[in-house]
């Protein structure tokens, strides 16, 4: 569309620019409230401006934690969020991409069956299983390790049904070419299917490592030891009382840092994501 | 190389046949076209031949060897695609290379294998890149070249050429005539379009609702027709069809007061018949000598043709003139056809009447 209106184009900016403000201004907060002493936090009004104590706040989060509440060093926190949002990432993609690559390409009894199953659970959110989930993990003696962080969490039917829509529109032709040049089902997976499904994995990788790096619900449970916190629940165990019985300064500098590598995914991520928008493969 | 042979061929989906026992055979190094309109079962008797369908009774043997049973890999034989499915993410030389690495070949092997089909096919400068980076002409050649560099015994083509537009189709047509005059491998051709089946096929098989209604060379199919259907859809344009009955020897009544002579066949006077003569057999002559007479309702000109359109009561027929008639709409013509060129048919079986 092509017109020139310049009030038009004045109020969409203006539009525009408010959204970022009322985005952009409580990170901006918080960014402030991480280089400033508690002392200047609590004051009325909170001063808008970054103070001076952003190293001195920042490395003790890093290296020692708060003092009141949790009192882990934030770089643990980071490491177990970073191994529980790649390990589900990486799970959810490898386990997806395996299970709809059989549900498309063979057939087998109670296929569909199957496929339902797996298309039911979508409706059915990680809460709501909660209980008897927990029971299981610490039955199975999993409470305060990796793998009772990231298992429960893996298996996923939304990566699995996106594989498979994906799986659909790839002609049938490509598959019966390789059966005709040779390729058995694993060939065809590796050589073709995979590489096809390139820019899919990358947007599913995105979504599913935000998805990991952002769980509080279900490493509220498993986890009681401070070794094995992640971020998001640091962040929450340092919060121990009113106002003045935190440390404000710390807890907004884990928060800081409890944004970047989301942020650093999605930015490095991008070019994939536009890529598999603008070109399709097939 | 090797010849295929179809023995009693049949497919059916659940309860419904599709195909209903073709019997065939394709000698070694022989073009062989099979041609029908959509749905008669053509690709399906293809895809049997591929491996790509399970044939559910009869036998296909390429060779010797009978390979109802054996995998598309361990069949030796080479598809072309309509689509072409190429593989998107491969480059012009490892689509091509791709079969050979499965086997196993060596690199060197595999190099001259793909530079020799690069080379016939004219994709030489081509083979860096991307299938998307292609026009659909380059991408045929690169499906065919795919096909070539693995030496099968057996070429099968899925109608490779309804993608193209009119003027790559017929010069693609070309390419693969000359293809097979260099490397006289079998070869089965699946079209819809009976142009590609006359101009290719050193025989052909027509085939309609899954049967295999006649086999032979494209002027035998075109001179002598065995069912009406064969006779309507060979040719264009198409066979002209007149109701008619038997008036005594040699000659067939039509509804209109027309009478059609023919020199081959015995018709009871009486019988209902469907007379068939080809657009280009009718002439124009005078009323003495004529078939029928008939009013002209439409002219189309295409240049070095004219289509005449000629009603003859509740019949129609079209009448192909060469360029430089001044007919006008409306007058009346008088024709008639070369009693050898009048085909009859039953009209319930469509079997022709000999």
């Amino acid at each position: 569309m092509v017109e020139n209106r310049p009030w038009v184009t004045f109020l969409s900016h203006a539009v525009l620019i408010a959204g970022v403000v009322v985005v952009a201004f409580p990170l901006y907060v918080t960014f402030v409230a991480s280089t400033l002493t508690l002392d200047q936090i609590v004051q009325v009004p909170m001063p808008l401006l970054p103070g001076d104590h952003l190293i001195e706040n920042y490395s003790q989060v890093l290296t020692a934690g708060s003092t009141k509440g949790s009192s882990a060093a934030v770089s643990t926190m980071l490491m177990n969020s970073l191994i529980m949002a790649l390990t589900i990432a990486i799970g959810k993609i490898a386990i997806s991409v395996i299970a709809s690559f059989a549900i498309v390409y063979f057939r087998f009894p109670l296929r569909h069956f199957f496929f339902w199953m797996i298309f039911v659970t979508l409706m059915l959110p990680v809460e709501v299983r909660i209980i008897p989930t927990f029971k299981v993990a610490s039955d199975l003696g999993l409470l305060d390790t990796y793998a009772g962080l990231t298992l429960p969490l893996i298996a996923s039917a939304t990566a699995t049904f996106l594989f498979r829509q994906f799986f659909l529109t790839i002609p049938e032709e490509l598959a019966e070419a390789a059966r005709i040049d040779g390729a058995g089902p694993i060939r065809f997976f590796l050589d073709v299917v995979l590489p096809l499904s390139k820019t899919i994995i990358a947007a599913l990788f995105v979504i599913q490592f935000i998805y990991g790096w952002n769980q509080y619900l279900w490493p509220l449970l498993v986890t009681s030891q401070e070794s094995m916190y992640t971020t998001v629940i640091g962040i929450r165990r340092m919060i121990v009382g009113g106002d003045a019985a935190n440390e404000w300064q710390l807890i907004m500098a884990t928060a800081m840092l409890a944004l970047l590598p989301p942020a650093v995914v999605v930015i490095t991520m991008q070019r994939w994501f536009v890529k598999g928008l603008v070109e399709t493969e097939k | 190389m090797a010849k295929v042979t179809f023995r009693n061929v049949r497919k059916s989906y659940g309860s419904l046949e599709v195909i209903h026992g073709v019997d065939a055979e394709v000698a070694d190094g022989e073009f062989i076209v099979i041609v029908g309109p959509s749905g008669c079962g053509k690709s399906t008797l293809l895809r049997m031949v591929a491996g790509l369908e399970v044939i559910t009774s009869g036998e296909i043997a390429i060779g010797d060897t009978v390979v109802n049973r054996l995998e598309p890999k361990d069949r030796d034989i080479a598809m072309v695609f309509q689509n072409y499915a190429l593989y998107p993410h491969m480059s012009v030389y490892d689509n091509m290379a791709y079969g050979l690495r499965i086997r196993g070949k060596s690199k060197s092997e595999i190099d001259a294998a793909v530079q020799r089909a690069a080379g016939i096919l004219e994709l030489a400068p081509l083979l860096a890149r991307k299938p998307r980076e292609l026009s659909g002409g380059q991408r045929q050649r690169v499906a065919m070249g795919r096909a070539i560099v693995r030496e099968p015994k057996v070429f099968l083509f899925d109608e490779p050429l309804s993608n193209l537009d009119a003027k790559l189709r017929v010069q693609m047509r070309f390419e693969i005539q000359k293809l097979h005059r260099k490397l006289g491998t079998t070869s089965l051709y699946v079209t819809h379009d009976q142009v590609e089946a006359m101009t290719l096929a050193h025989r052909m098989i027509v085939m309609n609702a899954g049967r295999a209604e006649q086999v032979g060379s494209p002027m035998e199919v075109y001179e002598n027709p065995a069912t009406r259907f064969v006779a309507g859809f060979i040719g264009s344009p198409s066979m002209n069809f007149l109701a008619g009955k038997g008036a005594g020897a040699g000659k067939v009544a039509l509804g209109h007061g027309g009478i059609v002579r023919f020199a081959e066949g015995q018709v009871e006077t009486g019988r209902e018949v469907v007379v068939g003569i080809r657009p280009e057999h009718l002439e124009v002559v005078d009323p003495a000598n004529a078939f029928f007479a008939g009013t002209v309702e439409l002219i189309e000109q295409l240049g070095a043709d004219t289509l005449i359109h000629v009603a003859h009561g509740a019949d129609a027929a079209v009448v192909r003139r060469p360029h430089g008639d001044s007919l006008e709409t409306g007058a009346e013509l008088h024709v008639a056809a070369d009693p050898s060129r009048v085909y009859l048919f039953d009209p319930q079986s469509g079997a022709r009447i000999r």
